[in-house]
C-alpha cells in the first residue's frame, strides 16, 4: 500500500473522528448543564440521581460504557436496532462527558458572587434571566480553562470507538498497520490526533482571549 | 416633613433571626416621599438586615412590610407570609438599592448595565432606556464611561455607575448599603456628593452609613440602631444632641 493510499484511509477515518468529536460536544455541552442544575436542585431526590449518575459515568471506563450502550437494548431488551453503531457511540460519549461537564458547570455556578444573584433580584430580573443574561456568561468565562482540558481528551477519547468496530481514524490506523505490519500509519494517526488538538488548543485559547475583555 | 407626604414605605414589628441569633428585634419604620433617612449604629447591630429584610434580599421571619400602601409581607398566625410572586414582582418596582460593593454586572458595559434591567425587565424601548442612561451618566459626571467596563474604572466611579443603574428603574425609593465602605476618603467624597445630589431633588432615600457628618448634613432623620432595636430616632440635631449616653458615646468616637 503506497503512502499516499494510507494517508487517505486515515483521513477518510479522520473525518468519523472529527463527527464523533463536534456531536458529543453539541450533545454532552447542554446535557452537562441540565445535569450540574440536577446536582445542585433543592429536590434531594433530583439531587441523589444526578449524584449517582455523575459518579457511574466517572467512575467506570468510557470503553465499558460505550460496549454496555452499544449491546444492551439487544442483550436485555431483545430490541434490534439498525445502523445503531454509530448512533450508540455518540449516546455514550454524550452521556459519559455531559457527567464531566456538569461539574466543571457546577464549579463555576458555584463560584460565582451571591452579589450578582443580589443585584438581579433587585433590579426585577426573573431567576431565567439572571442565569442567561448575568450567570451563565460569566461562568462560560470561568470554565474555559477545565473545559478546553476535557475537549483536548475527548479528541484522544474519539479512539475507544474502536472497541466497536467503528470506522474512525485509530480503528483505520489499526487495521492498515496489522495488515502492513509496519507502525507507520499508527505513528501518522498519532500525528492527526496532535494536529486535531493544536487546533482545539489554538481555537480555546482565541475563545479565551475574546472573553478577556472583563475581569 | 409634613404628614401630609404619602408613606412610601412602611414597617411594622420585624423580627429576624439568624441560627438563633436574633438580629432583629420588633423594628417600625415609616417612610414618607422626599424624606431622607439615615441609619446609624456599630457593627452588628441589624442595619444592613433591616435594608435587606426592606429591599427582600432576605425573609423576615414576622412583622410586616408595604410599600405605598401595597402589601408585601404581613403577619399570620405568628409567622411571616409573602404576597404571590407576580405581585412581589409589581411592589419591586417600587425601589432601588445600591450595595457596598457595587455588584456591577463585569461583562456588561457601562451603558449595558444600566439600560439592561429598564429594557429586559420593564421593556422599555431600547432608545428611551439610553436617553435615560445618557442623562444619568451626564447627571453623575460619567458620560464618557459610556462604553467602559467596570473593571476599567475607579470604586468611586463604579458605585456611581450603580446608583445610575439603580435610578435607571425610575424606583421611588432609594436604599443605600454602605455606599462608601468600600472606598478610600477620597473616593468616598464623590460618592456623597451624588447622594447628597439626589437629596436636593427630594429623592426619597434610607441610607445605611458610618458617615456621620455626611448622616447629619443629608438627613431629615436618623435612625440608631443597636442589639437589632432602634434605640433612637430623630432629627439630626436630636440625634447629635442626645440625652441618650449610648447615641453620645457612638457619635463622640467618629468626631474625635
Amino acid at each position: 500500500m503506497s503512502i499516499s493510499v494510507m494517508l487517505m484511509q486515515l483521513i477518510k477515518g479522520l473525518g468519523v473522528t472529527a463527527e464523533i468529536f463536534f456531536l458529543t460536544l453539541i450533545f454532552s455541552l447542554p446535557l452537562g448543564l441540565l445535569v450540574s442544575f440536577g446536582r445542585m436542585s433543592k429536590n434531594a431526590l433530583v439531587r441523589t440521581i444526578s449524584k449517582i449518575y455523575i459518579s457511574i459515568m466517572r467512575g467506570t471506563p468510557l470503553m465499558l460504557q460505550l460496549i454496555v450502550v452499544y449491546f444492551a437494548p439487544f442483550y436485555v431488551f431483545g430490541l434490534k436496532i439498525p445502523n445503531y453503531r454509530f448512533p450508540a457511540i455518540i449516546i455514550a460519549f454524550a452521556l459519559n462527558y455531559a457527567a464531566y461537564f456538569a461539574e466543571i458547570y457546577r464549579s463555576g455556578i458555584e463560584s460565582m458572587p451571591a452579589g450578582q444573584y443580589e443585584a438581579a433580584k433587585v433590579l426585577g430580573y426573573t431567576k431565567a434571566q439572571t442565569f442567561m443574561r448575568i450567570i451563565l456568561p460569566q461562568v462560560i468565562k470561568r470554565i474555559l480553562p477545565p473545559v478546553t482540558n476535557e475537549t483536548i481528551t475527548l479528541v484522544k477519547d474519539t479512539s475507544l470507538a474502536f472497541v466497536l468496530a467503528q470506522a474512525e481514524m485509530f480503528t483505520m490506523a489499526k487495521q492498515i498497520a496489522a495488515k502492513e505490519t509496519s507502525i507507520m500509519p499508527l505513528m501518522a494517526a498519532g500525528l492527526f490526533y496532535y494536529i486535531f488538538n493544536l487546533i482545539v488548543a489554538f481555537a480555546m485559547e482565541r475563545l479565551e482571549k475574546a472573553l478577556n475583555y472583563y475581569k | 416633613m409634613p404628614d401630609s407626604k404619602k408613606i412610601l414605605l412602611q414597617i411594622d414589628h420585624i423580627r429576624k433571626a439568624f441560627d438563633g441569633v436574633e438580629v432583629l428585634k420588633d423594628i417600625s419604620l415609616s417612610v414618607r416621599e422626599g424624606e431622607v433617612v439615615s441609619v446609624i449604629g456599630p457593627s452588628g447591630s441589624g442595619k444592613s438586615t433591616l435594608l435587606r429584610c426592606a429591599t427582600m434580599l432576605e425573609t423576615m421571619d414576622g412583622g410586616s412590610l408595604s410599600y405605598l400602601g401595597e402589601q408585601a409581607a404581613f403577619e399570620e398566625d405568628g409567622k411571616c407570609v409573602y404576597v404571590p410572586k407576580k405581585k412581589l414582582r409589581e411592589i419591586h418596582k417600587n425601589f432601588g438599592l445600591v450595595f457596598q460593593n457595587f455588584n456591577l454586572f463585569p461583562h456588561y458595559s457601562v451603558m449595558k448595565n444600566i439600560i439592561d434591567a429598564p429594557v429586559t425587565v420593564d421593556h422599555v424601548p431600547k432608545k428611551e432606556a439610553r436617553e435615560r442612561a445618557e442623562k444619568l451618566l451626564l447627571q453623575l459626571g460619567l458620560s464618557d464611561k459610556a462604553d467602559a467596563y467596570p473593571c476599567q474604572l475607579s470604586g468611586g466611579q463604579q458605585q456611581r455607575v450603580s446608583i445610575a443603574r439603580a435610578l435607571a428603574l425610575q424606583p421611588k425609593i432609594l436604599f443605600f448599603d454602605e455606599p462608601t465602605s468600600a472606598l478610600d476618603p477620597e473616593l468616598t467624597g464623590e460618592v456623597l456628593k451624588v447622594i447628597k445630589e439626589l437629596a436636593k431633588e427630594h429623592m426619597t432615600m434610607i441610607i445605611v452609613t458610618h458617615e456621620m457628618q455626611f448622616a447629619r448634613e443629608v438627613s431629615d432623620r436618623i435612625i440608631f440602631m443597636e442589639q437589632g432595636v432602634i434605640q433612637a430616632e430623630g432629627t439630626p440635631d436630636e440625634i447629635f444632641h442626645s440625652s441618650n449616653e449610648r447615641v453620645r458615646e457612638f457619635i463622640g468616637k467618629f468626631q474625635s
